[in-house]
C-alpha cells in the first residue's frame, strides 16, 4: 500500500477549538509553564503525601528537639531541614502541610467560582430586581476586610477544616460574582445572544451554553489569582490559631509554632514559610501565563 | 378593481416601541423626567406571502428595531402584530418560542451572530435541538442538507466560526435561520457587512432559497441599489415613521415624498442625459430623543411649509399606487 494521504491529519489540526489554541499559547510560554509544574508538583506531594514524606509527621521525639537542617552542625540526611520544637520532622510536616494549603485553597476557588457564575449570570442577564439584591450582597461584602471577616465567622463556628472553607467561601464568591456579571453585561448585547432567542433557545440554555463559554477564559484567570490569595488567608488563620488545629500541620501553623525560637533555630518556621512562598508565587506566575494565553486580544 | 388580496402573512397596526432612558434610582429620586426613545412611532403595515417587503432608511431610524419587535425579540409597546391571521403580540413566551419555527431572522453582522465557541454543527444544529425537530440520528443529516443548500460542505461541520470568511459566515447565518423551514425571514442587512463580489452572491443564494422554500422575506437595507434589486414593495423609514410605501418600481421612479426623492438623489448616476431632479439633504439627522413636531422631516425639508412644523401628516394615496406622508401631496390633492 501506499501512503494513505493524511488528509485526516491535516484536518485535525486546522480544526481546534478556540480553547485549544489558547491552551496552546500557554504551554509555548516556557516560564508560566514551568510555574504552573511547580504548582502541579505541590499538588502531587499533597495527594501522596504517605508515600512521599520520610517520617511520620506526628511523631514526637523530645531528643531531636529542633534538630538543625542536614547541612548543619548536629544536622542528619534522614531529617533534611531539621526538626521542630517537639522534634517532628519538617519536611514531612511540609509535605502534609500542602495537603492543607491545597485542598482548601482548592474547595474554597473551586465552590467560589461555581456560586460566583451562577449568581454573576443571573445578575448580567436577568438584570432587574434580580440584579440590584445581588448586586447590594456583592458590595456590603466588598465593605469588610477579608481577614476580619474570616475571623468573625471563625469564632463564631469554632476551627475546623470544613469551617475554614466555608468561612472563606463567604466572602470570595463576591470576586467571581463581579467578573461574570461585568462579563455577561458586554456578552449580552452580542448578536449570537439574539439569534439564539431567535430560534427560541430558553433563558437557562443562553446563559449556561450560549454566554458562559465565552466569558470563562477570564474567569478561570482570576480564580487562579484568587487561589493563591486564599492559601495565604488559610495561612494568616492557621497562624493566628484559629484555622486548622494542632496537631494537624498546616504552613501557617508551623511558622507560627517556630515563632519562639527564631533566634536560635529560624529552620522551624523559615522552611514552612518558604514552601507558602513558593505555591503562591507559582501560582501567581502560573496565572499570568495564563491571562496572557486567554486574553481576547490575541484569540481570533 | 375586483381583484381580491390574500391575507396578508404579516400585519401590523400601529406598532410602537418606547425605550425609558436614565430611569435609574437616581433620577427616580431627583424626580428628573423621564426620556423617552419612541423608535418605533404607529407603524403599520402589511407582507403579503411570497412578498419581498423592502424596509430602507438611515442608520438609527428605527429599522432593525422594528423588525425586532415584529420578531417579539424586543417587547411592543402598543400596537398589534398579526402574523398568519395570530394576533401575536401579546402572546406568552412559550407559545412565541414554538412560533418561532415560524418566524426567523438573518442578522446584518456575521461575525457577531455566530458563537465563536460553537462548531458549524451546534450553531445549523441548534434550533432543530431546540424545537425537537430532528432525532439524534438524523440531526446530522439534517445540518449537512441545510449546509448544502446554501452552498456549503458536510467537510465544515466541526469547523468554528473564525475558519470562514465573512461570506461563509453569513451562509451559516442563512443556514440556521432557514434550517426550521420558516415561512417568514427578516433579513436585517443581510449583505451590508461583506464585500461588494460577496454581496452579489448572498443576494443570489437569497433569491434562489426563497424561490426553491416559498419563503416571504422583510428585507432591511440602507442601500437602495441593494432594495430595488430584492424587494417587490418598498416601505422608506424616517425617524420611526414609514414616510412612504409602495410598489418598488413606481416608489423608485416616481417617489413622491422629499425624504424618499432625496434618498435617491443621493444615488449616483452614471447616465449623465437622465438627469433627475435633485433633492438635497441640509443639516444632521435630528435627536430620536427630541424629534421635530408635526412632520419630523420638516427640519431638513426643503419644501417644508407652515403646516409641517404644526401637524403631522398621515400617509395617503399619492396617486401612483403608493402611499406617502408628506401635506405637500394633500395640497395637490385638492388642487
Amino acid at each position: 500500500m501506499t501512503a494513505v494521504p493524511n488528509d485526516a491529519a491535516i484536518v485535525r489540526e486546522r480544526i481546534e477549538s478556540p480553547t485549544g489554541q489558547s491552551l496552546r499559547r500557554f504551554l509555548a510560554d516556557r516560564f508560566s509553564a514551568a510555574a504552573m509544574g511547580i504548582v502541579l508538583l505541590f499538588v502531587l506531594l499533597a495527594v501522596f503525601a504517605p508515600f512521599i514524606a520520610p517520617h511520620d509527621p506526628y511523631e514526637t521525639d523530645l531528643f531531636r528537639r529542633l534538630q538543625p537542617p542536614a547541612w548543619m552542625e548536629g544536622g542528619e540526611w534522614s531529617f533534611v531541614l531539621g526538626c521542630d520544637g517537639l522534634g517532628r520532622d519538617i519536611l514531612s510536616r511540609i509535605i502534609y502541610g500542602a495537603r492543607v494549603s491545597i485542598t482548601i485553597g482548592l474547595a474554597v476557588v473551586m465552590i467560589a467560582t461555581v456560586i460566583g457564575i451562577v449568581l454573576g449570570l443571573a445578575a448580567g442577564y436577568l438584570r432587574g430586581w434580580v440584579d440590584i439584591v445581588i448586586s447590594r450582597i456583592v458590595d456590603i461584602l466588598l465593605g469588610f476586610p477579608y481577614l476580619i471577616f474570616a475571623i468573625a465567622l471563625m469564632a463564631m463556628m469554632g476551627p475546623g477544616l470544613k469551617n475554614i472553607i466555608l468561612a472563606l467561601v463567604l466572602k470570595e464568591w463576591v470576586v467571581p460574582a463581579r467578573v461574570v456579571r461585568g462579563e455577561v453585561l458586554a456578552a449580552r448585547e452580542m448578536e449570537y445572544v439574539e439569534a439564539a432567542r431567535a430560534v427560541g433557545a430558553p433563558r437557562r440554555y443562553i446563559m449556561f451554553r450560549e454566554i458562559l463559554p465565552n466569558i470563562l477564559s477570564p474567569v478561570i484567570v482570576v480564580s487562579t489569582i484568587r487561589m493563591a490569595h486564599v492559601i495565604i488567608l488559610e495561612a494568616s488563620l492557621s497562624f493566628l490559631g484559629i484555622g486548622v488545629q494542632p496537631p494537624t500541620a498546616s504552613w501557617g501553623s508551623m511558622v507560627a509554632d517556630g515563632r519562639a525560637f527564631v533566634l536560635d533555630a529560624w529552620w522551624v518556621s523559615t522552611f514552612p514559610g518558604l514552601a507558602i512562598l513558593a505555591l503562591v508565587l507559582s501560582i501567581n506566575v502560573a496565572s499570568q501565563g495564563l491571562r496572557d494565553a486567554f486574553d481576547p486580544k490575541f484569540s481570533d | 378593481m375586483t381583484h381580491q388580496e390574500p391575507p396578508p402573512l404579516l400585519d401590523v397596526r400601529n406598532l410602537e416601541k418606547v425605550y425609558h432612558l436614565n430611569d435609574g434610582l437616581l433620577q427616580r429620586v431627583m424626580r428628573e423626567p423621564p426620556r423617552v426613545l419612541r423608535a418605533v412611532d404607529y407603524v403599520s403595515f402589511s407582507v403579503q406571502p411570497g412578498e419581498t417587503l423592502g424596509l430602507i432608511g438611515e442608520s438609527g431610524c428605527g429599522k432593525s428595531t422594528l423588525a425586532r419587535t415584529v420578531l417579539r425579540l424586543h417587547e411592543p409597546t402598543s400596537g398589534s402584530i398579526v402574523f398568519d391571521g395570530k394576533d401575536i403580540t401579546r402572546i406568552p413566551l412559550a407559545e412565541m418560542t414554538a412560533l418561532r419555527r415560524r418566524m426567523q431572522i438573518i442578522f446584518q453582522d456575521p461575525y457577531a451572530s455566530l458563537n465563536p465557541r460553537k462548531s458549524v454543527e451546534q450553531i445549523v444544529g441548534l434550533p432543530l435541538a431546540l424545537h425537537g425537530v430532528a432525532k439524534r440520528g438524523e440531526l446530522r443529516d439534517r445540518v449537512v442538507a441545510m449546509l448544502e443548500n446554501v452552498g456549503l460542505k458536510s467537510g465544515h461541520l466541526g469547523r468554528y466560526p473564525h475558519q470562514f470568511s465573512g461570506g461563509q459566515r453569513q451562509r451559516i447565518g442563512i443556514a440556521r435561520a432557514l434550517i426550521l423551514n420558516p415561512s417568514f425571514v427578516v433579513c436585517d442587512e443581510p449583505v451590508s457587512a461583506l464585500d461588494v463580489s460577496v454581496q452579489a452572491q448572498i443576494i443570489a443564494l437569497l433569491g434562489t432559497l426563497k424561490r426553491e422554500l416559498g419563503l416571504t422575506y422583510l428585507f432591511i437595507s440602507h442601500d437602495i441599489g441593494v432594495i430595488g434589486h430584492v424587494s417587490d414593495r418598498v416601505a422608506v423609514m424616517y425617524l420611526g415613521d414609514i414616510v412612504e410605501i409602495g410598489p418598488t418600481r413606481a416608489l423608485l421612479n416616481a417617489p413622491s415624498h422629499p425624504y424618499t426623492k432625496a434618498l435617491l438623489s443621493a444615488v449616483p448616476q452614471i447616465d449623465a442625459g437622465s438627469r433627475r431632479e435633485r433633492v438635497k439633504l441640509t443639516g444632521d439627522l435630528p435627536s430620536p430623543l427630541a424629534p421635530p413636531s408635526g412632520c419630523k422631516f420638516h427640519t431638513r425639508c426643503p419644501f417644508a411649509m407652515d403646516v409641517c412644523r404644526r401637524e403631522a401628516p398621515v400617509l395617503r394615496k399619492n396617486g401612483r399606487d403608493a402611499l406617502a406622508a408628506c401635506h405637500l401631496l394633500e395640497i395637490e390633492h385638492a388642487a
